[in-house]
């Protein structure tokens, strides 16, 4: 072997076919490093953006004031549009939640090789990814058009269809990962279906289930397009579902296109809380269930 | 008791079942069995809503862009005029922007995408492949009219300022190809729609090539390295090769994503009804027709045409969602075969 020459050996330094092969090796290396900080390189510069403008928005009468009207003197805050978007999530979460808890529970528990749960799977996951302006136009035509009016339950509704197919898809994979034993065990005990789904596999699930719907959160609140034909936006601060309410990403895309800088910077505050917001929700729930691992 | 059944029962003794005395179970008398039959259609019937919601979103739909699909016919296809005035609707500017920019997005993201799956699966240590894996992930995270917002205050003007004209400079002097980097630098049109998109779809892609590279049977990676390959040998004749499909389903949901993207592009397409092979030139999307003017709509022709704007996204976005779902559970169901 050792008669070999170095230059024909195929992995020896001296080997000139080798060497190019390695300098390639190391170049499209050096590309894929370079396509990460790409990556890096624009969270980081929108982050740091959002902190840099919204620094001057941010005080507690951002929390405390109503929205500006057009052409005031002194400068508003946000406090209905925060209440306005809390109210909407928060009951697009209550009427999202349960109904793809449910559906991912037929999924993964009841309908194990039917016909409905597979086509469901998949017609599930095609509506992960439809866009949300889709979504808006839906319930505009199904009930802002039939009612004839604008109303925080139409953005709410709007929502909970974005809600859903995350929950399915979530509880769906982790119903998967409870080992059968444990469902065998519920049954062996004489366990009905129903308390073996409930009191067994969603406590197993739990913390899957749970980052589901906490990453099913943080998409819609920052979700601006489905708002749009929906909830509108309403100047002063409002409980009223059945109107039209003020919620923050509609008061971004009016008050960020206005030519007042009062309203820009108000545009930027409203950012910075709905991104915190955001990621504070992913963290969370990217704890939640690294730790349940 | 089935010993009755047997030829010469009569001459045996007949043995005393046991299972005669085993009392029924527990749940069939006290009601569950009620409960169970009530809780598995509950489910079904939520699995059901979700069977039937994007069926339900077509036929609301076509129903709501009725008027505008009797009036203007399948013209409405490839007719640019869009005039709420007059009352002339086309579709072929907002449909050309929805395919340039989505395209200009790909042609950005999958290289990119490609590169940080390589280094997140090959290339990372252990120790920062979690972190860098997240950061990456958060890029989705971040709402899509923060990204339309930021576009227009801060990348835009810089854009225009120092990019743009170098770009107009030498790419526009190439003859032929030159045409798709003429014009003004405003900062603000396709191009710049195009580029946002793709930083907003290069998560999504990223996160299906990571999970379909990790698909390949170690074994195979070894022997490729064993028998002297380089990393990128390893990735772009073993690796690729083997995860090819799954590859093109991600790049599809990419696409999907892009294609449906509201706000963001909204804030810097630069809304223009108007048709130009320049990239920089301003132009307009379906998604972003449909947020600028669908509340401020004149008239039922013009919100029917809107929706109908909305229809042809939904069939394009709904394809191309499809094909990416088939291509990537063949890879799932291949997998235990090839291996």
């Amino acid at each position: 072997m050792s008669a070999v020459p170095a230059m024909f050996n195929p992995i020896s330094e001296s080997n000139p076919i080798y060497r190019a092969r390695r300098r390639k090796n190391r170049v499209l290396m050096g590309v894929s490093l370079a396509m990460l900080i790409y990556g890096l390189v624009w969270l980081v510069w929108i982050l740091v953006t959002l902190l840099w403008e919204s620094a001057g928005a941010l005080s507690p009468t951002l929390f405390t004031l109503m929205t500006p009207p057009p052409g005031a003197k002194e400068s508003g805050g946000l406090a209905n549009p925060i209440w306005g978007s809390l109210l909407i999530v928060s009951s697009a979460t209550a009427i999202g939640t349960p109904i793809g808890i449910l559906a991912g529970t037929y999924l993964a528990e009841f309908g194990r090789g039917s016909w409905l749960a597979s086509a469901t799977r998949f017609l599930n996951d095609m509506l992960l990814s439809t866009p949300s302006i889709i979504i808006g136009l839906f319930i505009y035509t199904v009930y802002v058009a039939q009612v004839r009016h604008y109303s925080g339950w139409a953005g709410s509704f709007a929502l909970a269809l974005i809600v859903i197919p995350v929950v399915v898809r979530t509880t769906d994979d982790m119903l998967k990962l409870v080992p059968n034993s444990v469902r065998e065990a519920a049954i062996a005990l004489g366990c009905p279906k129903w308390k073996m789904v409930t009191m067994v596999c969603y406590r197993a699930a739990r913390a899957g289930i749970m980052t589901g719907v906490l990453l099913a959160v943080a998409r819609i609140s920052g979700e601006t397009a489905p708002l749009v034909f929906t909830a509108l936006n309403n100047q002063f601060f409002s409980n009223n579902m059945n109107a039209p309410m003020a919620n923050l990403p509609q008061v971004i895309f009016q008050f960020a296109m206005s030519p007042f800088e009062d309203w820009q910077r108000l545009a930027w505050g409203a950012s910075a809380l709905i991104t915190a917001a955001v990621l504070l929700l992913n963290i969370v729930a990217r704890y939640i269930l690294s730790r349940s691992k | 008791m089935n010993t009755a059944t047997l030829p010469n029962s009569e001459t045996r003794k007949p043995v005393e079942s046991k299972t005669t005395t085993i009392p029924p179970a527990p749940h069939a008398r006290d009601g569950s069995a009620l409960a169970d039959t009530l809780f598995t259609n509950l489910t079904r019937l939520a699995a059901f809503v979700v069977f039937s919601l994007l069926a339900a979103i077509f036929v609301s739909l076509v129903l709501g862009s009725s008027k505008s699909i009797m009036r203007f016919g399948p013209a409405f296809l490839w007719t640019s005029e869009w005039d709420p005035v007059k009352e002339q609707f086309g579709a072929l500017v907002p449909i050309f922007g929805t395919l340039v920019t989505a395209a200009i997005a790909m042609v950005i993201a999958v290289p990119v995408s490609f590169g940080i799956a390589m280094f997140l699966t090959e290339l990372s240590p252990k120790w920062l492949k979690r972190p860098l894996g997240t950061a990456i992930e958060l890029l989705a995270a971040i709402p899509s009219i923060i990204y339309g917002m930021w576009g227009l205050f801060v990348f835009a003007p810089l854009f225009s300022t120092y990019v743009q004209p170098l770009m107009i400079k030498t790419l526009g002097a190439i003859p032929g190809l030159g045409l798709l980097f003429a014009g003004a630098p405003m900062g603000i049109g396709m191009f710049t729609a195009g580029l946002i998109l793709s930083i907003m779809v290069i998560p999504f892609i990223t996160a299906v090539m990571r999970d379909v590279f990790d698909l390949v049977p170690p074994m195979l990676k070894e022997s490729a390295y064993g028998l002297g390959g380089t990393t990128w040998e390893v990735m772009y004749r073993v690796v690729l090769p083997y995860t090819k499909v799954g590859v093109v389903g991600g790049v599809m949901l990419g696409l999907g994503r892009a294609l449906g993207e509201t706000m963001a592009v909204t804030f810097v397409i630069g809304n223009a009804y108007q048709l130009s092979p320049s990239l920089f030139a301003p132009g307009n999307s379906i998604a972003s027709a449909l947020a600028n003017e669908f509340t401020e709509a004149r008239g039922e022709l013009h919100s029917s045409a809107l929706i109908e704007l909305g229809l042809i996204l939904f069939l394009i976005t709904s394809i191309v969602l499809a094909i990416s779902k088939f291509l990537l559970s063949r890879l799932s169901r291949d997998e235990g075969a090839r291996s």
